[in-house]
């Protein structure tokens, strides 16, 4: 598994062009990812993987919210259950399915590293990301409120 | 032709110009599924002021459920990425919505379409549904609120909402809409992952119809008005 980090280096040099042309194409075509989607990415950046990209209409076509949000622990914040690879080969959070029984096992790395580089901890199309003035500044608070 | 060139370059170097702000407010990830009005919209021939656009603010929902390598989210660049299920191959089939995932999540499991794992590993264990309405009477002129216990127990433990988020007392919980809207109360999970608050889903919760009779109150600088 190579990081994204090193297939990339050779190409420095076209980013800037990219950046400037990433900027106008981002301007015009948002993202438009599937609602409910989470991204999760308190470490994955720093340790050069892409961040994980969960997507919730996929696990609760096949569980309801109990198996994981009360079976497994998983708390109602994204970012908020400081998943890492320790704990999953655990048989904690993802690792509970994705053990080679219940799921694919983990060593389909970009399965779940599958984010854009750089995009923060969030859920995606939440009512407050969308409100035209917006409670939260986006960038320094990425995530969301606490909940209570 | 060399005038169309010019008209056509200069409008887009207007567009950039005027979606500028709105990509520093929210970067781009932030404005959700959803789209600045087509840049380019003006409303004076002449560029007077480039800031005369006929949308400020509204951000339309541009193709809902697209494919994860063309969603802005998962990285193109990634194999994995193109290996991952388009919903809209998951979706073919059940009924349909205009809002979050538009897919009725209800309706499938009532219609029986879908029939998602209570448990982990045991596909052939129930789960305990309560059919418990409550209602909640709102000061405003908004329909009363029903909260259906029926469908929530089908996804939810109890423990997911009693007593984190809702003391379980008919009334003992303050509930109000601004702080659904930043994500307390019913809106941990509305507005998130279950189905989203706009103005197609009010009637979803607001169900109730107030009494025939029933009028807003006045408030109190209506009431003591010296020019009324
Ligand atoms: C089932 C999904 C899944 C798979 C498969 C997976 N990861 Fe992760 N991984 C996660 C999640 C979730 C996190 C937490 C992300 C964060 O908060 O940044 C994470 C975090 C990480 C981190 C940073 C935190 C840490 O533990 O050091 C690294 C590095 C990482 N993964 C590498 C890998 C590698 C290498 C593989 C393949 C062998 C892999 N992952 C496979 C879900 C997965
Ligand atoms: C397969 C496991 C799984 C299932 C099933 C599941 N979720 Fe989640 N949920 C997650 C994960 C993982 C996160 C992100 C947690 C993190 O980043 O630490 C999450 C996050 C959330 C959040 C927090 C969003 C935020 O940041 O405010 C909410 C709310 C939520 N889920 C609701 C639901 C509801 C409602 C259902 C059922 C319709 C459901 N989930 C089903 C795994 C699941
Ligand atoms: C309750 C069990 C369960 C948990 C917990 C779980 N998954 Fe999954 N996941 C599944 C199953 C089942 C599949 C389908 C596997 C298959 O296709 O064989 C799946 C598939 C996926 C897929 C591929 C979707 C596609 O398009 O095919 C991704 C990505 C994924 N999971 C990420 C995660 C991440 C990240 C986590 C932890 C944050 C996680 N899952 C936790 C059960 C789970
Ligand atoms: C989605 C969140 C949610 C779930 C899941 C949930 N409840 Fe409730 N429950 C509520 C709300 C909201 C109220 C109303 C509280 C109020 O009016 O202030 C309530 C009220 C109650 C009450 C008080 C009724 C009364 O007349 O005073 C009881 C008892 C109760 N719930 C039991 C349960 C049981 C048992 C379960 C599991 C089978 C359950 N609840 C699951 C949200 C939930
Ligand atoms: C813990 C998460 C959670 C909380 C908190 C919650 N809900 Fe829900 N609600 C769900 C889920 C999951 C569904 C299933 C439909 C979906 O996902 O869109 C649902 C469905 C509903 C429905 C049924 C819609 C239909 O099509 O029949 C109503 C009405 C509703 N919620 C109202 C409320 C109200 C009012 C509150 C606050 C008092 C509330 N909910 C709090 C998770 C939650
Ligand atoms: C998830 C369920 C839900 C949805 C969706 C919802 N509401 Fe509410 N709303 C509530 C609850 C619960 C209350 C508090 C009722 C009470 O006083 O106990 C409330 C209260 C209100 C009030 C009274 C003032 C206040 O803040 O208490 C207004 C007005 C209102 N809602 C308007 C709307 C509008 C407009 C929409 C659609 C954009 C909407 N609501 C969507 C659940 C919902």
């Amino acid at each position: 598994m190579t990081s994204y980090k090193a297939d990339r280096s050779i190409k420095w040099r076209f980013s800037i062009l990219g950046v400037l042309a990433g900027l106008a194409l981002l301007a015009m075509a948002p993202a438009k990812a599937e609602y409910a989607d989470v991204i999760i990415n308190n470490y994955a950046d720093a340790a050069g993987m892409r961040p994980v990209v969960f997507p919730h209409w996929f696990h609760r076509i096949r569980f309801r919210c109990k198996v994981c949000h009360a079976d497994l622990g998983f708390q109602f914040k994204a970012g908020g259950n400081k998943i890492t690879m320790a704990k999953i080969i655990d048989g904690k959070f993802c690792g509970a399915c994705h053990n080679g029984e219940v799921a694919w096992s983990v060593e389909n790395c970009n399965m779940c590293h599958s984010g854009i580089p750089g995009t923060p901890t969030h859920i995606h199309g939440s009512t407050v990301q969308r409100l035209v003035s917006p409670p939260y500044k986006a960038l320094n608070a990425p995530q969301q409120p606490a909940q209570q | 032709m060399r005038q169309q060139l010019k008209i056509y370059v200069g409008s887009a170097v207007l567009a950039l110009l005027v979606s500028a702000p709105a990509l520093a407010a929210d970067a781009g990830l932030f404005s959700g599924a959803m789209q600045q009005a087509a840049p380019g919209e003006h409303l004076l021939l002449a560029d007077v002021s480039s800031s005369n656009t006929f949308n400020r603010n509204l951000k339309k929902e541009k193709d809902p459920n697209a494919a994860p390598s063309e969603d802005g989210y998962h990285d193109p660049e990634n194999e994995g990425t193109h290996i991952l299920q388009p919903p809209k191959d998951a979706y073919t089939g059940l009924p349909t919505t205009e809002f979050g995932n538009h897919v009725d999540w209800v309706k499938s499991i009532d219609e029986k379409k879908l029939s998602p794992r209570w448990d982990r590993i045991n596909s052939s264990e129930e789960p305990f549904v309560m059919d418990m309405d409550i209602v909640r009477e709102v000061k405003a002129s908004v329909p009363d609120v029903v909260f259906p216990h029926r469908q929530h127990t089908e996804w939810l433990a109890c423990a997911n909402c009693h007593p984190a988020i809702f003391v379980p007392q008919k009334g003992a919980n303050q509930i109000n809409m601004s702080a659904i809207l930043l994500g307390q109360k019913c809106g941990v999970c509305h507005g998130k992952v279950s189905f989203p608050i706009t103005t197609k889903t009010c009637s979803k919760c607001h169900s109730k119809p107030k009494p025939a009779d029933w009028s807003p109150p006045l408030s109190d600088a209506t009431l003591k008005n010296p020019w009324r």
